[in-house]
């Protein structure tokens, strides 16, 4: 199925992920169209990871279907999914730390390779121009994420921000059709967070990729999605503009209602409350 | 024409290290003592176990303890294989000929049933993690052993004795020559950097596009398949295929290797089994003693290096030519680079 402008790149038709007694997410619907940059918030332990985890194949879902360019996926393997055209980050940076930041891109394009083993032990031509190949490429996404100079340091030994723009250049050098940031910004000041919002919202352009944002920062949230999905105790309690969503009487009640559940450490809607 | 050509080019790039190789070893083994051979073919043996268990312990970060077995199996096949050609000649070659190539023949048919093997054990077992995945293959270690021990084919525990002495200095050396070359390309190669991956973060790599299970039981087998050329080297030096040469204390000895040299360095497993094998020579009274001495210098080892002598770094990487080198654009493009920016220092 080739996917025109209107027909979702990512669907989830109510998935529900159930651990023994525990609905970390039930029936959740999401839709995205290519180009989308779609916001998925909600306050700690809403089940906003575990649903990037069914969308990954990092679990599969109990009930509902998870739909990549119009195909069921559900089930399937992570490295599956991830070649389908569904690429991540994560919430506390995984990165190949005692690589080099070249070789953490070029990793994430190892399955566009096409010479086998064989030819890697032999040398062949096509295994010389596939590595000449990766290696461009994985350059093109390191100049592309400010990394370039980079390249031959550690990833461990990069400043925390940088890492996490490293690891969205891992995740688009796999070429995907979504991209799913699992908090993009957590751990970032604000002016790295505006640079950040820039960042993203270029990348989109750039790709035309389906973007999934999970972020606990509301201006960053709210300043770059078109559209926000909130979800509480595993059920979307809200979607829609962000000005309609920071209005949600459901939405300040699930962020700002509970005083006795550390209400104080929440974020804080639009910087209003 | 241009394709005869990318074809010469081709099999001199493969071929390069044998066609420099060989000859070396022809001349080194026609001056050499027959005692300075020995122990020579004694530490090429040892290095071709310490780089392919390398494969998967450094490269791939599986820690696998049953070594031996997978060398049990290539060194049974290639003793069966040799001792029923012992007095025929096949294809009607002259005798020397003829024994040459059969052991030959043998060498690779005994890799390849311990790849077989590396792909049965690996399927199921390479799903556990850490300690798990070395206890599971320490057993398999020791059931090739009990299975030997009982089966009348294969001679029980005296073993199969009267194998014919082929293993010499160019065989061995040889073995060398293909276990580097295999690990130092694997290695620098798009495959190799998958292992490292796994190595690294397995969640990450598998959501990264690679093929965590389908990566570690490939290089169980690359690593069991050189381990059963060793097995068949060893069984045609000693002249002798015994269950007693393939105990888990020979594993234990290649893992030690292994991390003394630095997990991941090919360099540091080759440096490893060289110093091992003839310090080992040069104290032969101590012989008894090995274990103990093996321990004792892993103790020292993890207190004061943990990281094994060379870390992960190879020989190379350490000269001040080759880290001015690799700071270019296209230099250092297979090993990891060391580094090199003043930023690397920062924390985080």
């Amino acid at each position: 199925m080739t996917s025109s402008a209107h027909s979702p790149v990512l669907e989830l038709r109510k998935v529900t992920m159930q651990f023994g007694g525990l609905k970390a997410l039930s029936d959740f619907d999401l839709a995205l169209a290519p180009g989308e940059l779609v916001g998925l918030i909600g306050p700690n332990g809403a089940g906003k990871t575990t649903a990037f985890n069914a969308i990954t194949g990092m679990y599969a879902p109990t009930q509902g279907d998870v739909l990549v360019d119009g195909e069921r996926v559900n089930g399937r393997r992570p490295f599956q999914i991830c070649r389908r055209g569904v690429a991540r980050t994560f919430q506390n940076t995984r990165l190949f730390k005692e690589l080099s930041v070249l070789d953490n891109v070029r990793i994430a394009c190892h399955h566009s390779s096409e010479a086998g083993l064989f030819a890697a032990f032999m040398r062949t031509r096509g295994f010389l121009d596939d590595e000449a190949r990766i290696r461009k490429r994985a350059r093109e996404y390191l100049s592309i994420l400010g990394l370039l100079q980079h390249q031959d340091s550690l990833a461990r030994g990069l400043p925390y921000g940088e890492q996490r723009r490293l690891e969205i250049a891992r995740a688009l050098a796999t070429g995907p059709k979504v991209l799913c940031l699992d908090e993009p910004a957590a751990g970032m000041n604000a002016s790295e967070k505006v640079e950040l919002m820039g960042l993203i919202r270029k990348i989109r352009d750039d790709f035309r990729l389906a973007i999934l944002v999970i972020e606990h920062d509301m201006r960053l949230v709210m300043g770059v999605s078109e559209r926000l999905v909130v979800l509480d105790h595993g059920v979307v309690i809200a979607r829609g503009t962000p000005d309609a969503v920071r209005r949600d009487p459901k939405v300040i009640e699930a962020y700002l209602g509970d005083p006795h559940a550390g209400g104080g450490t929440r974020p804080a809607l639009g910087g209003r409350g | 024409m241009s394709l005869t050509l990318d074809a010469i080019r081709l099999g001199a790039r493969s071929t390069l290290p044998f066609l420099l190789g060989v000859p070396l070893l022809w001349l080194a083994s026609s001056h050499v003592s027959s005692f300075v051979e020995i122990i020579l073919i004694t530490a090429a043996i040892n290095i071709v176990l310490a780089v392919s268990l390398n494969v998967v312990n450094g490269l791939t970060g599986q820690f696998s303890l049953g070594h031996a077995g997978f060398m049990a199996v290539g060194a049974y096949t290639s003793a069966k294989i040799t001792m029923a050609f012992r007095t025929t000649d096949i294809l009607a070659l002259p005798p020397t000929v003829s024994d040459q190539v059969v052991f030959l023949l043998a060498l690779a048919a005994g890799m390849a049933t311990a790849a077989v093997a590396g792909f049965l054990v690996g399927m199921p077992s390479l799903r556990l993690g850490g300690d798990y995945l070395a206890i599971v293959t320490l057993g398999f270690n020791e059931i090739i052993r009990v299975i030997i021990e009982n089966t009348a084919f294969l001679g029980q525990a005296t073993g199969i004795a009267g194998v014919a002495r082929r293993t010499n200095l160019i065989w061995a050396g040889t073995g060398v020559i293909a276990v580097v070359a295999m690990a130092r390309r694997l290695a620098g190669s798009t495959h190799g950097r998958a292992l490292l991956a796994i190595r690294e973060d397995e969640v990450a790599a598998e959501a990264m596009g690679v093929d965590t299970t389908g990566y570690k039981v490939r290089a169980f087998m690359i690593s069991s398949a050189f381990a059963g050329l060793a097995g068949g080297l060893l069984v045609h030096l000693i002249q002798l295929c015994t269950p007693r040469s393939f105990t888990f204390v020979k594993s234990i000895e290649v893992v030690t290797m292994v991390v003394l040299g630095g997990l991941g360095s090919v360099t540091g497993s080759v440096a490893a089994a060289l110093v091992l094998t003839i310090s080992l020579e040069a104290l032969r009274e101590l012989q008894q003693y090995r274990m103990v001495m093996y321990s004792l210098l892993l103790i020292v080892l993890m207190l004061t290096r943990p990281s094994g002598i060379f870390g992960s770094r190879e020989l190379w990487d350490m000269m001040p030519l080759r880290r001015r080198r690799s700071a270019l654009p296209d230099g250092g493009a297979s090993a990891p680079s060391s580094p090199l920016d003043a930023n690397a220092d920062e924390e985080p």
